[in-house]
């Protein structure tokens, strides 16, 4: 409940932004906004990520394979690749659990062939997690990159 | 911003690679000791003949220059090709490539 409460808040006040955004004159008010999960994007913890995306509940799976380095120098350009066999991909997010925003990216597909990649920022030594929607079910794996110079600035 | 993209029918591979500075808004300016605004792409989408087989939500943990690479099932040669992208400013990018 309290979550719950707390993306209500969250979203009212990214809301509120908007309007100061149109007021400003930064954004006109026909202007189409796409959609983005500002409350998922916005989470500073992980677990608030997930739940944002609907995916608190999603199970380990063997099927997925994050494939990133051991040891990253550069923090601010890590490679990473999403490998899975699970049938029926609707959707993949990927998370780097220390980073001050862990949610990186989330990506819906169709006709998706097991692999997509990417290069991600990365704060410190962390978890780099894949969160994989397929058959209406989360499935989740994650790898650990150790960060020797983190590359999200501060 | 600029969008390159490359599409094979063989591997079913669609690698698109992005200039853009993607700022988070955390980092400071190693000279004015200032917070770089944020400006990163927020949402990308790819479609094949149309059909848009990627509906990307983007924030601002994606590195400098996004690359994005992945694999889609039946891609054949002479396949329609289509990447449209916005960041956080407005800026839109698009580019068209034909599988082969």
């Amino acid at each position: 409940m309290n979550s719950i409460r707390r993306h209500v808040l969250k979203a009212a006040g990214s809301a509120g932004l908007i309007g100061t955004a149109i007021a400003a004159g930064l954004l006109k008010p026909g202007q189409a906004l796409a959609a983005w999960n500002s409350v998922g994007f916005n989470a500073t913890k992980t677990d608030e990520a997930l739940a944002a995306i609907g995916a608190s509940g999603a199970a380990a799976s063997a099927d997925i394979q994050v494939k990133a380095p051991d040891i990253a120098e550069n923090g601010a350009v890590v490679p990473v690749e999403i490998v899975t066999k699970l049938p029926n991909v609707e959707s993949i997010a990927i998370l780097g659990e220390k980073n001050v925003n862990p949610l990186i990216a989330t990506y819906k597909l169709t006709d998706f062939d097991g692999s997509l990649s990417t290069r991600m920022k990365m704060g410190q030594t962390a978890n780099v997690r894949a969160v994989v929607k397929a058959g209406g079910k989360f499935y989740t794996a994650a790898k650990e990159v150790k960060v020797t110079v983190g590359g999200c600035g501060g | 911003m600029a969008i390159a993209m490359r599409v094979r029918a063989g591997t079913g591979e669609i690698k698109i690679l992005m200039t853009h500075p993607s700022e988070n808004g955390l980092r400071k300016d190693a000279k004015t000791g200032q917070l770089v605004p944020a400006h990163f792409v927020k949402n990308v989408t790819v479609a094949v003949n149309g059909k848009t087989v990627m509906d990307g939500e983007w924030g601002g943990g994606v590195s400098k220059d996004p690359y994005l690479g992945f694999k889609v099932k039946g891609l054949k040669a002479g396949d329609k090709v289509a990447v449209n992208a916005e960041d956080n400013t407005g800026d839109k990018g698009s580019a068209e490539a034909t599988a082969s």
